[in-house]
């Protein structure tokens, strides 16, 4: 009894340690942290002003919006998405790395708790999607789009993006822990652009031939952007119009990560079992 | 359970340990005893098993067969008690790139369980231990490959365990950094440390172990002193290429006077001789116990009895030389594993 006590209270304090490592990561290498965060910053600029006077039907009917600034307002909540599946990157990239360096080993090889390898990079990995999402809610404020709905929904939304971001957390530590080097992160990093472009993060899927725009319309990315755009208020496009899964956008959002934990979670878990085969 | 080893002689006893990779046996049975406060080297070429030997007494792999105790606990029931107790410095050097030394110590050191200020009191004295203070506050990818080796070396000991395991601590260091490396594990060893080591280097093991298994396939095919085993495997050898093909009877007789063995007689467990003439070449090999003594002896005698020389030298048995000897076949067919000279 008193055992699983401790067992938990050095769960907690070696999780706390690894994240500190990340966190001393980021003071003496701001370079690619700051790369992520602000990247996220520059699509926005790049969709919200080079795209975005061809982007109509996105302004509420007669409000007499500029065009471009409605799809701007479109715009942001889908590139907050984006930004929690950018993060699928920066998790595998970081696993695979220990892995390939003997970091993980020598965790493995410590009276350590064994929860706080991956406990560790949670956190931190979660700390950095809030700092992401902080800097990009300034940038979006910058440019005009607003919250329409009160605190209480938009921090929902807040949420909702973060627990998109845990659930990815699983995905990356999986597929880190399934490559055999960092040069196969290239390859994932190509990989989420298709992804999150087949999604309803920077077009309407209603634009798109029809079974494109369903595909689209099922991408977990697109049910946690949908209820983010109503929560916050924003523009949701005209899409799904009675397809059940726009419709169901709030329980998709928080059915989609948990589905993604429900299968990644264990595969990690076995994976990670499986570095003593 | 049995604890071979509760008199607490031994820190490492392995027994019949079995590791199967597919179709690939890396294990096919090894037995280990390593006593307590000894250096005990590993000795085999890539693929012989060593670091999956090193994996599984660190806890890191399971094995498929036989037993394995570390300080008397079982590696496969007892992995945290095990955990607690060794000390791992593996292949490439496992620390934090990015992290400065201070910094990578002190994460060890609270991971290690330490508390906040006796962490920091441990990393500094392990600074001034591996004469890294200067460079403490560095980020590691800045440090050669001597100092990120001597930090690796330093995070292994940490919580001063009472087995550490070193697989192949030297391979990609420089001469210099070899050294350092070495220095730093004479003065553990100094300090009653145990420590079981792999190499691909006979002359590390001669070095560094009090005993020395070699092994090959997933076991061990030979076992003793570096002394010992160099006698086993014929120690180090005289060269001598003479002048002229018809001195080359002579020059035998002397040099295998002078080497206090007789020509063509066997040592035992060696397949060829302790002379060795090859005409064509006109060259002698002799098998010799005592370095330079029999190297100064040897051109003493030639000198004497007139016979002219176009080159005399002593070479040690490269580790391919030793495999040959000891199974019958090459241990790579690459040729990395000349050994160091």
């Amino acid at each position: 009894m008193s055992d699983s006590i401790e067992r938990a209270r050095w769960a907690v304090i070696d999780t706390w340690t690894v994240t500190g490592r990340d966190l001393l990561h980021w003071v003496r290498r701001p370079g690619p942290v700051l790369v992520g965060l602000l990247f996220p910053l520059l699509i926005v600029l790049m969709f919200g002003y080079l795209f975005g006077g061809q982007m109509t039907g996105f302004g509420p009917a007669g409000s007499g919006a500029a065009s471009g600034q409605g799809y701007r307002e479109f715009l942001v909540p889908g590139v907050f998405g984006m930004t929690m599946l950018f993060g699928l990157e920066i998790t595998m990239l970081a696993v695979t790395v220990d892995a390939n360096r003997g970091i993980t080993d020598r965790f493995r090889s410590l009276a350590m708790s064994p929860v706080a390898v991956v406990g560790g990079r949670s956190v931190a990995d979660l700390l950095n999607a809030v700092l992401g999402l902080a800097v990009m809610i300034a940038g979006g404020l910058a440019i005009g789009w607003r919250w329409r709905d009160g605190l209480g929904p938009a921090l929902h939304a807040v949420a909702l993006l973060l627990l998109l971001r845990f659930a990815l957390i699983w995905v990356g530590v999986y597929l880190g822990l399934m490559v055999k080097g960092p040069e196969a992160v290239v390859a994932v990093q190509i990989l989420v652009w298709p992804l999150g472009f087949l999604s309803n993060a920077f077009v309407d899927p209603a634009t798109m031939p029809g079974w494109l725009g369903t595909i689209a319309e099922w991408n977990p990315l697109s049910s946690t952007v949908s209820a983010v755009r109503e929560l916050f208020g924003n523009p949701v496009g005209q899409a799904g119009q009675g397809s059940w899964v726009t419709e169901h956008s709030m329980l998709m959002a928080t059915l989609w990560p948990t589905l993604l934990l429900i299968v990644f979670v264990p595969l990690a878990v076995i994976r990670y079992r499986r570095l003593s085969r | 359970m049995s604890n071979k080893n509760t008199d607490g002689e031994n820190a490492v006893v392995v027994t019949g340990l079995r590791k199967r990779y597919g179709s690939v046996e890396a294990l096919a049975g090894l037995d280990l005893v390593v006593p307590r406060g000894t250096v005990y080297g590993l000795l085999g070429p890539n693929g012989a098993g060593k670091t999956t030997a090193i994996r599984i007494l660190t806890t890191l792999l399971r094995a498929d067969g036989g037993s394995a105790e570390v300080s008397g606990f079982d590696v496969a029931r007892q992995p945290a008690a095990v955990r607690a107790r060794i000390g791992l410095v593996g292949q490439h050097a496992a620390v934090d790139e990015i992290l400065s030394g201070r910094q990578n110590l002190v994460l060890f050191g609270r991971l290690n369980h330490l508390g906040p200020e006796r962490a920091r009191r441990r990393a500094d004295e392990l600074l001034d231990r591996f004469a890294l203070a200067d460079t403490a506050g560095l980020p590691v990818d800045r440090y050669s490959g001597g100092m990120r080796r001597r930090l690796d070396l330093a995070v292994g000991l940490i919580t001063a365990p009472s087995v550490l395991f070193l697989d192949e601590p030297t391979t990609g260091l420089d001469p210099r950094g070899r050294n350092e490396v070495w220095d730093a594990v004479r003065a553990l060893v100094a300090a009653g440390t145990t420590v079981l080591l792999t190499t691909q280097y006979l002359e590390e093991a001669d070095q560094l172990a009090d005993a020395i298994a070699v092994i090959d396939s997933g076991r061990v095919i030979a076992e003793g002193s570096p002394d010992r085993l160099k006698s086993m495997i014929g120690g180090d050898r005289v060269e001598v290429v003479l002048r002229r093909v018809q001195d080359l009877t002579r020059a035998a007789e002397v040099i295998a006077a002078a080497t206090g063995g007789a020509p063509g007689a066997a040592p035992s467990g060696a397949s060829d001789g302790r002379l060795e003439v090859d005409r064509d070449a006109r060259r002698i090999r002799a098998l010799v116990a005592d370095r330079s003594g029999a190297l100064v002896q040897v051109v003493r005698a030639l000198d004497a009895a007139g016979l002219e020389t176009e080159d005399v030298a002593l070479r040690r048995p490269t580790l391919d030389e030793v495999f040959l000897q000891l199974t019958g076949h090459s241990a790579t067919k690459d040729s990395t594993l000349e050994v160091l000279a």
